[in-house]
């Protein structure tokens, strides 16, 4: 993993999400304050827009200067969330020697430990986290069971998937869903939504890359 | 949409501009990061009061720094939280080496960006959460109740403390103590247009409102058909006290807040009908509050607040103020 991995993933990104953008408007007006696709958006693009100041940086600069990034531009709960993610990602051990597979499955999955910590939201909770945290459990697993990069990445988006759909029946107790109690059934988490779709590009694009 | 604005972009910051200008005596407008502070620096060995949140609530937060209140506000995006780079500008303006007191209301957003300020800072700090809003049960939903218009009231009575030379761990106590015998609760008559969205948050009606309604159009309880304002007051003093649970002859402070699109001449007569159904319960309304303190946009509708009050408390909402939004004895 390089910094013009990380930039090519998130103009991969920047586009998936373009494309789903009212999509995911939508399921917001109907549960949450409709904000949450500009705050996204808003994200990926000062994400991107860093290319040129973060290129030739160690990987560990380049995500806390991600990180603060995303915490000052897209600012309320997602900014903090993403900012704790790629806060605790640049702490990662050793990651300016080089990230392989392992290493960047390590980073993420530690990355996702510290934004349930910050977010005090776990897995049932009609958030991201029904998508963030399956996954991080699902790389865990294949690399502890030594399984091939192919079928952990598979598998991976597979439980992206359900994890974004298992939100639909649930009722929201974290989030401003959670304001809404019952009424908040029958509707797919927008945060959720835009995660899996997050997960889902990086793991298909890496597919690609590998041949899989 | 049909608002006073040019740029999306720019709307925050031409509303800050001209903040600033016109009340330049009390308070100075900092942007890139975006924060108040008092026109006079925070004097040595007191206490800073720092808050914010989103912005859309005018004049909270941002009409309630000076004499007698907040050293600082950041203020966030239309109804998004704050960053932690304003609140750290912020300290570095307004420490008074006796400690920075974060007065934050209960929104996941806005508590995890203190959180991350406060855990980015050097100085010695304290958090009040303010979760005043009866409307959303406590046992229900772990996120808790809403923060709402009781925040005005806590920075006001805190405020003086702290302007008392009141120490950290005594403003602290103080501002979770005026939290917990705080309690509100909302109407809405009509939905708020945050710009960036361009169109209403939620629908209503013509003839329904939104009981137990958030700050930021949140639902509330229930929707109902409109009501008789007698009806409407009963409504929501009964779930305020069932919550509170005061005794006769209790003193309270009754607020009543707009949300923004309702006139004055509707808040004085719904003061009316509360302070004549609080009569009737024996409790004593002996301070009072009414106007657009804590709003929501242009949304139309109100809250009522009670806060409990005691000697102490009673002490520091009487002494001076002197702010954008609120000032008396000065």
């Amino acid at each position: 993993m390089s910094i013009k991995f990380l930039i090519s993933q998130a103009k991969l990104i920047q586009e998936v999400i373009d494309i789903h953008a009212s999509e995911i408007e939508k399921l917001d007006q109907e549960i949450g304050d409709g904000d949450h696709i500009f705050n996204v958006q808003r994200g990926i693009k000062l994400v991107i827009e860093l290319e040129p100041t973060i290129k030739d940086l160690p990987i560990s600069k380049a995500l806390n200067l991600i990180a603060m990034k995303v915490l000052s531009g897209i600012g309320g709960s997602s900014g903090a969330l993403f900012g704790t993610l790629f806060m605790s990602m640049a702490k990662g051990e050793g990651i300016d020697e080089g990230i392989d597979f392992k290493k960047a499955f390590k980073i993420f999955i530690d990355g996702v430990e510290a934004v349930k910590q910050r977010g005090k939201a776990d897995v049932g909770e009609k958030t991201m986290m029904d998508v963030l945290i399956p996954v991080a459990n699902c790389l865990q697993k294949g690399i502890e069971d030594n399984r091939d990069l192919n079928s952990i990445l598979q598998a991976a988006v597979e439980k992206a998937e359900k994890g974004m759909l298992s939100t639909k029946d649930l009722i929201a107790t974290k989030g401003r869903a959670s304001f809404l109690g019952e009424r908040a059934k029958g509707h797919i988490d927008p945060g959720a939504r835009s995660s899996q779709l997050m997960i889902k590009t990086v793991c298909e694009s890496l597919l690609r890359e590998i041949g899989g | 949409m049909k608002k006073f604005i040019n740029k999306t972009d720019d709307f925050l910051k031409e509303s800050l501009q001209g903040f600033g200008a016109v009340h330049r005596e009390i308070i100075n407008v900092y942007f890139e990061p975006n924060f108040i502070t008092r026109s006079k620096p925070t004097k040595k060995g007191k206490v800073a009061l720092i808050t914010g949140g989103g912005s859309g609530h005018e004049p909270m937060h941002g009409g309630y720094v000076g004499y007698g209140m907040l050293d600082a506000a950041c203020p966030g995006f239309v109804f998004s939280a704050p960053t932690p780079d304003q609140m750290l500008a912020a300290v570095e303006k307004v420490d008074g080496g006796a400690g920075i007191l974060f007065l934050v209301t209960n929104y996941s957003g806005d508590i995890m960006n203190f959180q991350m300020a406060s855990e980015m800072l050097q100085s010695p700090n304290e958090t009040v959460l303010i979760n005043d809003d009866v409307a959303v049960e406590n046992s229900s939903f772990t996120t808790g109740r809403r923060g709402v218009a009781a925040t005005i009231l806590i920075e006001k009575i805190v405020g003086s403390l702290a302007e008392s030379g009141g120490s950290l761990e005594a403003c602290k106590a103080l501002g979770d103590k005026v939290n917990k015998y705080s309690g509100s609760m909302g109407v809405a008559f009509s939905s708020c247009t945050v710009p960036a969205a361009g169109k209403p948050t939620f629908e209503l009606g013509a003839d329904e409102m939104e009981f137990g309604v958030g700050i930021h159009g949140e639902p509330g309880r229930r929707r109902d058909k409109i009501k008789p304002a007698q009806q409407i007051t009963e409504e929501l003093l009964e779930a305020i006290l069932e919550d509170l649970k005061l005794n006769k002859n209790e003193e309270v402070l009754l607020f009543i807040n707009g949300l923004g699109g309702t006139p004055l001449t509707e808040l004085y007569l719904l003061f009316d009908n509360a302070k004549q159904i609080l009569d009737k319960k024996n409790i004593n309304v002996s301070r009072s509050l009414v106007g657009n303190y804590c709003t929501s946009l242009e949304m139309q509708g109100a809250s009522i607040t009670l806060t409990k009050l005691d000697e102490d408390i009673i002490r520091h909402w009487d002494s001076p103020v002197h702010t954008a939004g609120m000032r008396w004895g000065m």
